[in-house]
């Protein structure tokens, strides 16, 4: 009942990275089953509909299951301890922020086995198609109302903690800046899940009760949706990618003994990052048949966010520049996040491009990209702080040869698993597609084949974890020589209750 | 960890490492060049790197996307190489295990305008050709001819507004066979063929007006480098002028449900010639179609032209053997409608039902097909109900 009831951060921060663990592999199950069918042309395995509802639930338990509760976990552990206060500002509200979230999923996992199926409208729902939709859609309505209001809560939590319950002497720009990446996106966070609450709630409408907000019949408009839609979608993937800047800005400079370069300037782009997110989603609605003006002004718009971004990759590349690295697992994560992440941001600048993208949009091209940021990016920081900070959680250092194993697999597969994607989507292929035509099928070969391999590694990852939490090496309070924070200067683990006096802080 | 490398023999130490990692270093690059120049060498053999890259395709427009993106490619590959070289000559170098010892700086006001200035001139650079070509690409003025584009469920549908003629297109059936059983790799073109491909002059351009019936589609032929959506409810326009004469295939590009990804485009683009020639041969099929519905059919003869039709237009939501999709998609087998009486099934056919899936075909279908496919349902798929509907009979319902 102790994880039932608990208030504590670390508690709620250990469900939290748990249940992320779990849904993931949901989400990666699904992937199995897109990708087996996928291996060969023909449908082999499941008929199409099946296959549009598992690229569905893939991407929302995917995004709103494992990557966000993924991130909201380490901040539930890290913040407290990293600005010195004692827990988060609103425990309770925290509790319930973390249990919602079971059972939203036990609902949108439970439409699977209603008539008709789950939601198959692609994890964005447009109108007219997902009001064509059955049993399954007051449910979905339901369970993402129930996520935002989780996100919510959380973010609410976590900007009340870091404005009021800093340690003495810690001003914000002494903060870490996982914790400054975190500020930022609670405030994301706040300001656009309440847009994706509204849009839902119109579906709801629109389809139970008459109005027509997305239907040209009733006066409305199918485009509407996407801009509401995509108004919350863009902040959402820097809500999804802001915290693993943060994490792999804690991890560089600690493994290669050097301060992060240009504190002041990661601050300063990650919130431009944050500000220019609200100016550009409708990059992702480029043929949906905008005036040339709008069309313009995103390209612009778009384009630039690559700025702040590279300044950021700049600044990683400028704290390894002349320290003395060592390469631990989270180091080799931390090294392939900037890398691969990087990838993933130049097909993302070549999206921008309005003329070209007419070609990109809604191909492989598009699938490839976000799932370098997500993947190779998101993912791969959520992991390279995992293995950076189980041993300050659960006193055991993990064990390193594993840890690599599951780096060198995990890293070749999902290159082989999503760089062909690139190609294909530049062939012709569209995306959620269940069956494809004969010139695809190489690269949809080798793409599956990466994916299989890809999935089996992250077993791997969770035998890492098991065998952490049950024992190893006893891990002393620093654990890694180079790291610098609050956090170390607890012990490995930390008592229950830390920082109940605050910590002086020059 | 480098306890080995201390006291009196540090020098010799990290010396002797020094060498064996570069050592290594080498004979790991060298296997790495090696695998990569094997692999490389068997995909170009196997056919990989046909399908590596956009086509440049045959329009002034595809071309410009073509150019657009190779320009952002080799921009990207440019700043790929700075960036990646210097994280590698860093991880190489600035190593521990080398001896390298960590510097301190940590801030260079210099270097932090300098990497937020260069970016914004080199989007700059790429913004303005960008920028010129968007302009081209939405400009519909003095276009030659126009055809709309409706997006339905699973199909797409052409009106040739000047000539006034329309063609429907479906996924054909000689693809629509093999996906469950059947070996795809029989069929060159599978998943890229229809039943009546539409036909476009070269050379001319051409306005395409597009919008859908159901929900939102998108109309997408990579070699005509113009993609945009179908929505029901509005017009989206975009223009093409295809330069050399060929057989094009494209598809739906927005998820538009269960077939989405089966129901294709193909565009034959031939001489202004061929194209009127083609335009009156269409002319003629329908006041041949109109003819052969005048005369008396055999039910044998319905019954196998039917099951082509079922086939066609039927069997993607009702199923090849009529067990249909439950509740969406209804059971032909033993069905009220399809066993019951003949005017109520040739009505559900005809002007289909409103509020569901169910679509008008009267307009679709010609009166044969339309007879053909309702004889089909009543005694194939399981039902033996025996009747029969002349063509003859279903054109007078449809005047």
């Amino acid at each position: 009942m102790r994880w039932v009831f608990t208030t504590n951060h670390k508690d709620i921060g250990t469900l939290y990275l748990l249940f992320a663990l779990l849904m993931f592999f949901i989400g990666g199950a699904m992937a199995m089953i897109i990708r087996l069918e996928l291996f060969s042309p023909g449908l082999q395995f499941v008929d199409p509909h099946f296959f549009n509802q598992m690229t569905t639930n893939h991407a929302l338990v995917m995004i709103f299951g494992a990557v966000m509760p993924a991130f909201v976990g380490f901040a539930n552990w890290l913040v407290p301890m990293m600005v010195g206060a004692p827990d988060m500002a609103l425990p309770r509200m925290n509790n319930w922020s973390f249990w919602i979230l079971p059972f939203a999923f036990a609902m949108l996992l439970s439409t699977q086995f209603m008539e008709g199926g789950a939601p198959a409208a692609g994890w964005t729902i447009y109108p007219p198609l997902v009001l064509q939709g059955g049993a399954h859609f007051p449910f979905m309505i339901f369970a993402i109302h129930l996520m935002g209001i989780s996100s919510v809560m959380g973010a609410i939590n976590i900007i009340v903690t870091i404005v009021n319950m800093r340690a003495p002497g810690m001003t914000l720009l002494k903060m870490p800046l996982f914790v400054w990446t975190w500020l930022i996106t609670a405030f994301l966070l706040v300001a656009a899940m309440p847009v994706l609450a509204g849009a839902v709630t119109m579906l709801l409408t629109d389809k139970y009760f008459a109005t027509s907000f997305f239907s040209a019949a009733g006066g409305g408009d199918p485009v509407m949706y996407q801009h509401i839609f995509w108004f919350f979608g863009h902040p959402e993937v820097y809500i999804m990618i802001l915290p693993a800047f943060g994490i792999v800005s804690q991890i560089i400079p600690t493994f290669a003994r050097k301060p992060l370069f240009g504190y002041d300037s990661m601050v300063y782009a990650t919130a431009s990052i944050a500000f220019l997110s609200f100016v550009v989603w409708a990059h992702h609605m480029f043929t949906v048949g905008m005036p040339l003006a709008g069309e313009l002004f995103f390209m612009f718009t778009t384009m630039l966010i690559a700025v702040p971004t590279g300044v950021k990759v700049f600044n990683w590349v400028a704290t390894m520049w002349r320290g003395s690295m060592t390469f631990e697992t989270p180091m080799l994560f931390a090294l392939a996040f900037v890398i691969l992440f990087t990838i993933g941001g130049f097909s993302g600048l070549m999206l921008a491009i309005v003329p070209s993208d007419f070609q990109y949009h809604d191909t492989y091209f598009v699938v490839a990209h976000f799932h370098y940021v997500l993947v190779t990016g998101a993912i791969f920081a959520i992991i390279a702080g995992g293995y950076y900070w189980l041993p300050k959680w659960t006193g055991h250092m993990y064990n390193e040869t594993l840890g690599k194993w599951h780096f060198w697999l995990s890293t070749i597969f999902v290159n082989v698993l999503f760089f062909p994607q690139h190609f294909l989507g530049l062939a012709g292929m569209p995306r959620r597609i269940p069956d494809y035509a004969l010139q695809f099928a190489e690269w949809n070969w080798v793409s599956s084949i990466g994916a299989f391999g890809f999935g089996l590694s992250q077993i791997l990852l969770v035998i890492v974890v098991v065998k952490c939490i049950r024992g190893g090496e006893k891990a002393t309070d620093e654990v890694w020589e180079g790291a610098e924070g609050l956090e170390w200067t607890l012990s490995s683990p930390p008592p229950y209750h830390t920082f109940e006096e605050a910590p002086e802080v020059r | 960890m480098s306890s080995m490398c201390t006291g009196d023999h540090a020098g010799d130490c990290l010396s002797g490492r020094v060498k064996r990692t570069r050592a290594r270093t080498a004979r790991l690059g060298v296997a790495a060049l090696g695998m990569l120049a094997l692999l490389v060498s068997g995909a170009v053999h196997a056919g990989f790197m046909d399908v590596i890259n956009m086509p440049r395709g045959v329009t002034p427009i595809s071309r410009v996307a073509y150019d657009q993106h190779m320009l952002m490619f080799w921009w990207c590959v440019g700043i790929g190489i700075v960036v990646f070289g210097a994280m590698f000559y860093s991880i190489v170098r600035h190593r521990k295990s080398v001896g390298h010892e960590a510097a301190h700086f940590h801030h260079s006001t210099f270097a932090e305008i300098a990497w937020t200035v260069v970016p914004c001139v080199i989007l700059v650079t790429m913004a303005i050709p960008a920028t010129k070509a968007l302009i081209n690409m939405e400009d519909m003025t003095k276009s030659e001819m126009t055809v709309k584009v409706t997006g339905y469920q699973w199909k797409w549908r052409y009106d040739y507004i000047e000539d006034d003629i329309t063609v429907y297109s479906n996924l054909a059936n000689s693809s629509r066979e093999l996906i469950f059983d059947g070996d795809p790799g029989t069929n060159e073109n599978y998943l890229l063929e229809v039943d009546n491909p539409i036909v476009l002059p070269i050379n001319k351009k051409i306005r395409l007006l597009l919008t859908a019936d159901d929900v939102i589609h998108a109309w997408w032929v990579p070699a005509l480098g113009q993609k945009k959506d179908a929505i029901p409810g509005y017009i989206n326009e975009i223009w093409t002028r295809i330069e050399e004469p060929g057989v094009y295939r494209g598809q739906c590009a927005e998820l538009c449900g269960k077939d989405h990804g089966f129901m294709p485009i193909v565009v034959h683009a031939k001489s202004q010639a061929e194209y009127d020639d083609w335009v009156k041969g269409l002319k003629k099929t329908s006041e041949a179609s109109a003819a052969e519905a005048m005369r008396e059919w055999k039910q044998d003869e319905l019954i196998a032209r039917g099951k082509e039709v079922y086939m066609t237009a039927c069997s993607a939501c009702h199923q090849p053997n009529g067990a249909g999709i439950p509740p969406q998609f209804p059971a032909i087998t033993g069905s009220a409608v399809a066993t019951g009486p003949l005017a109520v099934h040739l009505d559900r056919v005809m002007n289909g039902k409103p509020g569901t899936a169910m679509a008008a075909f009267a307009n679709q279908l010609s009166a044969t097909d339309l007879a053909a496919v309702v004889t089909y349902q009543r005694n194939g798929l399981g039902n033996k109900v025996g009747d029969m509907i002349q063509p003859a009979d279903v054109a007078a319902k449809k005047n």
